[in-house]
């Protein structure tokens, strides 16, 4: 049945019917909305909203739209951006993702969203979803995805519902991204109890595009046509929102309404084959894709971002589900959909398109001069609207916050628990841990060669991508957090994960450039929660000035908590890098034979909060320390090694610390290598143990060719940073050596390494 | 419409110009390279193509017209969704009824490979026996994959020698290829039996068995993707030959050339 | 051997894309009758000796905990096969 043919079963709540009947109260608190604003949304109108705007207002203005409780605070991503930061930034934050230029021409937009509690009601289909509709903001932009990442946070590993949770979301996730051709080049997986029952899914995709294609979301020019194209829209993501079906449907009950969408990584796949070549062909004025709050965005946003007004034809929707109700498909999150402005001249080409493709389309209406957004159900008017007000004039709290009182008494709890005796089962006991044990197995359930344009992945520091195949010119990318670094100071945590991810794009060898981020939070009703998140957007966006890199644009994630207790303040970063010629890239291990291993940056005694206080149950203290300015020289010395040919190994130094990264070095090809820590310990004056498993800032490990070490000392001494010969590689002996204190079989170390993942999910 | 009527765009899809037979014999030799909806690894077949010297053709499943192309491609990923079946829906397709006549009648037929998806469609199509299910494991499997090659004198391995072995990354869902035991004893006996796993079975294929031929040796069809193994830098970390770089693994690349130096004679 | 045959739809209102990619190629290989497809599952619980009410009532456990995801998923039928069919 078409829509068409059912607009005549519903009780349409026309603007008429709303000006005729003001007292008639609506359902606005089922819909989530305040009271105030919905007494906003009256005075706006001048009149109640009719059911179908009050879907459009109520679904735009939650906190997942409009960043009502964030707003204020991300302000400063935008206020603390310098002149110079914005150098090489083509489309800033705002859009549905920022654009970099990385020269010749070529340009790069990546955005990181979260995906969190769809994925815990049912993990494989939140997963893929997540993957979906990260990669539909990409499209959006005029660009081709090349690749997706995707950082992870679950429960206890040993908790009954982990291996559920495990199964679904990597499964999702390489279901979905894996049919899309994308390769995966790398992410986080993390254990937390405190993700037990708010597992952290957030994706990040990359795309690339030159820039003379790229697209925005707006509608412009009186006259031309708006279409909706892609999947069907059925009743997907408005479970709750049947009140307003039942306020309008007058033949019996409404079907139900899928409590999870489902998503269709075939139909994502030629959607993006078919924007691509609607881009080629320069068919589209504007394009947005439809993720959340669906139609509603999409008219909205297209519209508020134009310079005229829209008017639409609800009817024409062609729906998966006929008993759909205006406001539902107003609200309908149906996946893997699109909407564009086409010039009536354009109109013919679009639809030879869409038929090349087989993909199913529907002209809606078409943007005029009237400012206002126009939508009708069969020729009756059911929305008219300023889109401003829907789309970017939404509520704004300053929601009440102020610092735990617990906090202090953490601060004070510094770990001074045992210190392991025996380093050789420490070091083991370390590698084996859920957090830092190796991730093959579910990276091996992603492809990460489609394309055949990945230089680096997992398990190498970033992810590297070649994007012009004649000049080698590519991109590295990293993602990072550490929620317990966060717990134990927010304003640090922030600027400590953006300080990984910009390490780790540099050891790559790549030059960072821009920053995209996830803010996954608890319930911004709290205050204490709110605190976490205002001091880690001060200390993201004082890092971001400091570093001279731009947020460009990225997703806030709140109420990740259960029954009061919410998930570890977890600021996801991600870093993007650009490469002139992805050839010289630094991978993450040895080996060359005779190569000395060098450590880059001092130690110091610094366990709080660190992997190995996790393994021993301990959080507390404050996590380490840093200096902005010397991770500047890190990178600089990182960088300028890859482009000199001085080194043919790096690691950096993280969660782990020297323990971890001498293990994953020696791992990644299979080949030992003999170290001295005597010099270290005595230099820095600490014990050998705080050597290996303290977690200070702006260090890294690097393998130099004998060839290159008087040049290597040279550059570091002029750039005046410390650095030591702590060991040299060794390929005939298949072994960790840390002389004095252990000898550690590579094929043991790699057994410990390698078994926990499958021992508890294989 | 002709696939020639719109080109599928390549937005990152520069065609390199370091081929290694830029202006010889080898680039008059035409090699099409078909694109499914869903199709994944169709671009990374066309470079593979370009590589080994060849020239590659974009040809599109909907088109009734080969393009007077000397040899096919049908290349991995995900073909309608693989939704029914892997490469069940992609077999009706009008170009596989061209495909599928040009590549029966014997040695001098057009040549066809088909890489992992592709192969999946040709025995749907029934070009090739035997088909694949879900592997044993159930997951899907990204790995560098180390292969014999068994038969050295089909179209496209003519470039190898029987018995060597090649590294070559593998990555799929529905890898693990099954037929009955008079099949299996028919491949092997008649040589057909073109690629097998050597050291550990990924998916739990029977014999082992990773790629397989028609008795004309024309038509080949594996599961591991060896367009994936032709450009240092790009490929896997190890190499079955000689010590290489990062990424610097190019054991695939004598598929390419091999059929390019079966069409120049 | 009495066989327990179980079959699982994914729900009406649930978005199909196999049954939607299946009801595409239907017409472009000739075969116009249908409007629509959907795509579900059959199990065969195999029982040794008769069926009892109490296996039959494990069955129905089985179908709705373990073959069906009830967030996505119908159990459409539950029924016991006598003869040796296959």
């Amino acid at each position: 049945m078409t829509a068409e043919a059912m607009a005549r079963k519903f009780n349409i709540d026309s603007v008429a019917n709303a000006a005729a009947t003001p007292g008639q109260e609506l359902p606005w608190a089922e819909l989530g909305l305040t009271e105030d604003e919905y007494r906003r949304i009256e005075e706006i109108l001048g009149r109640r909203p009719t059911g179908a705007e009050l879907a459009m207002y109520s679904v735009m203005w939650s906190e997942h739209c409009s960043y009502k409780s964030s707003k204020v605070h991300l302000r400063q991503f935008g206020d603390k951006v310098t002149d110079a930061m914005k150098k090489h930034l083509l489309v800033g934050i705002g859009e549905n993702a920022g654009v970099v230029d990385i020269g010749d021409g070529w340009a790069v937009t990546f955005k990181v969203e979260s995906h969190n509690h769809p994925s815990f009601v049912e993990p494989y289909q939140g997963a893929a979803t997540g993957v979906g509709g990260i990669v539909r903001d990409i499209i959006s932009m005029g660009a081709r995805p090349v690749a997706i990442m995707d950082p992870l946070r679950f429960g206890a590993i040993d908790h009954p519902d982990t291996a559920r949770l495990v199964h679904g979301i990597v499964a999702g996730i390489g279901g979905y991204g894996n049919s899309l051709g994308l390769p995966n080049i790398g992410g986080e997986v993390v254990f937390d109890s405190v993700y037990q029952g708010n597992p952290l899914v957030n994706a990040l995709a990359v795309g690339v595009l030159r820039h003379e294609d790229i697209r925005l979301a707006n509608a412009s020019g009186e006259g031309n046509r708006v279409v909706l194209f892609g999947a069907r829209t059925g009743g997907d993501g408005i479970g709750g929102a049947s009140v307003l079906a039942s306020e309008s449907f007058d033949s019996s009950k409404p079907s139900k309404r899928p409590a999870v969408q489902v998503g269709d990584p075939f139909a994502e796949k030629v959607l993006i084959e078919c924007c691509l070549e609607l881009f080629k062909a320069s068919v589209v004025e504007g394009i947005q894709d439809l993720g959340a709050a669906g139609i509603s965005c999409a008219t909205s946003e297209l519209a508020s971002n134009g310079d005229g007004g829209m008017h639409v034809e609800l009817t024409n929707v062609l729906l998966r589900d006929p008993s759909l109700t205006p406001g539902e498909i107003l609200m309908s999150e149906s996946q893997e959909r699109m909407m564009a402005v086409v010039t009536p001249e354009n109109v013919e080409a679009f639809e030879t398109i869409m038929d090349r493709w087989a993909v199913e389309y529907s002209w809606l209406g078409e943007v005029t001069g009237t400012g206002r957004l126009v939508i009708e159900w069969d020729g009756e008017t059911i929305v008219d609207v300023d889109p401003r007000t829907v789309a970017h004039h939404g509520p704004v709290y300053e929601r009440p916050y102020h610092r735990p009182a617990w906090l202090d008494g953490v601060q004070a709890d510094a770990f001074d628990a045992e210190r392991a005796g025996d380093l050789r089962a420490a070091v083991l006991e370390l590698m084996a841990s859920p957090n830092m044990c190796s991730k093959d197995w579910v990276t091996d359930q992603f492809d990460r060669y489609v394309q055949g344009n990945t230089a680096l992945a997992m398990p190498d520091d970033a992810g590297v991508i070649r994007v012009d195949e004649e000049t080698g010119l590519g991109v590295a990318v990293s993602t990072d957090a550490n929620g317990r670094y966060s717990y134990l100071d927010p304003y640090e945590g922030a600027r400590l994960a953006l300080a990984e991810a910009y390490r780790n794009v540099a050891t790559s060898g790549a030059e960072p450039l821009a920053v995209s981020d996830c803010l996954n939070f608890g319930s911004p009703e709290d205050p204490e929660v709110m605190w976490q998140f205002a001091e880690t957007v001060r200390g993201l966006a004082d890092a971001c000035q400091e570093l001279g890199v731009p947020v460009t644009g990225g997703n806030v994630s709140l109420y990740n908590q259960t029954g009061g207790v919410a998930v570890h303040p977890t600021p996801v970063v991600g870093v993007l890098g650009v490469f002139d010629d992805v050839a010289r890239r630094t991978p993450s291990g040895w080996r060359e034979d005779g190569q000395a291993v060098y450590l880059l940056g001092t130690t110091a005694d610094e366990l709080d909060g660190s992997e190995w206080a996790n393994l021993r149950g301990h959080l507390g203290g404050r996590p380490p320390a840093l200096d902005l300015a010397t991770e500047k020289t890190l990178a600089a010395i990182l960088v300028n090694c890859s482009r000199d040919g001085m080194i043919d190994a790096a690691h950096d130094l993280s969660e782990g610390g020297l323990a971890a990264a001498l293990s994953e070095m020696a791992l990644r090809f299979g080949v030992g290598a003999r170290i001295g820590l005597d010099e270290l310990c005595e230099r820095d004056r600490i014990d050998a143990f705080t050597a290996l498993f303290s977690e200070t800032q702006s260090r890294a490990v690097v393998a130099v060719p004998r060839s290159e070490e008087v040049r290597y000392n040279d550059m570091c001494t002029a750039r005046n940073f410390p650095t030591l010969r702590i060991g040299v590689v060794d390929t005939e002996n298949q072994a960790l050596d840390v002389q004095g204190y252990f000898n550690l079989p590579l094929d043991q170390l790699r057994e410990a390494h390698q078994g926990t993942l499958p021992r508890h999910f294989g | 419409m002709t696939s020639t009527s719109i080109e599928t765009p390549l937005i990152g899809d520069v065609q390199p110009s370091t081929s290694g037979d830029a202006d010889g014999p080898l680039s008059e030799v035409r090699v099409g390279v078909v694109t499914f909806p869903g199709s994944l690894d169709d671009r990374d077949a066309m470079r593979a193509v370009t590589l080994a010297g060849g020239s590659a053709v974009r040809l599109w499943h909907g088109d009734h017209d080969l393009q007077d192309v000397d040899a096919v491609i049908i290349p991995g990923g995900f073909s309608y969704g693989d939704y029914l079946r892997a490469g069940a829906i992609s077999r009706f397709a009008p170009l596989m009824e061209q495909i599928t006549a040009a590549a029966s009648g014997g040695t001098d037929a057009l040549p066809v490979l088909g890489i992992c998806n592709g192969f999946q469609v040709l025995t749907e199509a029934h070009l090739l026996p035997g088909s694949m299910i879900k592997n044993n494991h159930l997951h899907f499997l990204c790995r560098d994959q180390r292969l014999r090659v068994e038969n050295a004198d089909t179209h496209w391995t003519g470039e190898y020698w029987a018995g060597e072995e090649v590294v070559i990354p593998l990555k799929n869902q529905d890898g693990q290829f099954v037929a009955d035991n008079r099949t299996l004893d028919e491949l092997e006996g008649e040589g057909r039996v073109v690629f097998r796993y050597v050291d550990e079975n990924p998916n739990g294929s029977r014999r082992n068995i990773a790629g397989i031929s028609n008795t004309a040796g024309n038509v080949v069809g594996l599961m591991p993707h060896p367009e994936h193994a032709v450009e240092a830098g790009f490929g896997p970390d190890s190499s079955a030959r000689e010590d290489v770089g990062l990424r610097g693994g190019t054991d695939g690349l004598g598929v390419f050339t091999s059929v390019l130096r079966k069409l120049v004679g | 051997m009495p066989r327990i045959v179980v079959d699982v739809m994914p729900k009406p209102e649930i978005l199909d894309p196999q049954g939607k990619a299946i009801a595409g190629a239907l017409p472009r290989i000739g075969l116009t009758g249908f409007a629509s497809v959907r795509q579900g599952k059959r199990f065969e619980l195999s029982v040794d000796g008769e069926v009892t009410e109490q296996i039959l009532e494990q069955a129905h456990q089985a179908a709705a905990t373990l073959l069906s995801n009830p967030v996505i998923e119908d159990v459409t039928r539950v029924e016991v096969i006598e003869e040796d069919a296959s």
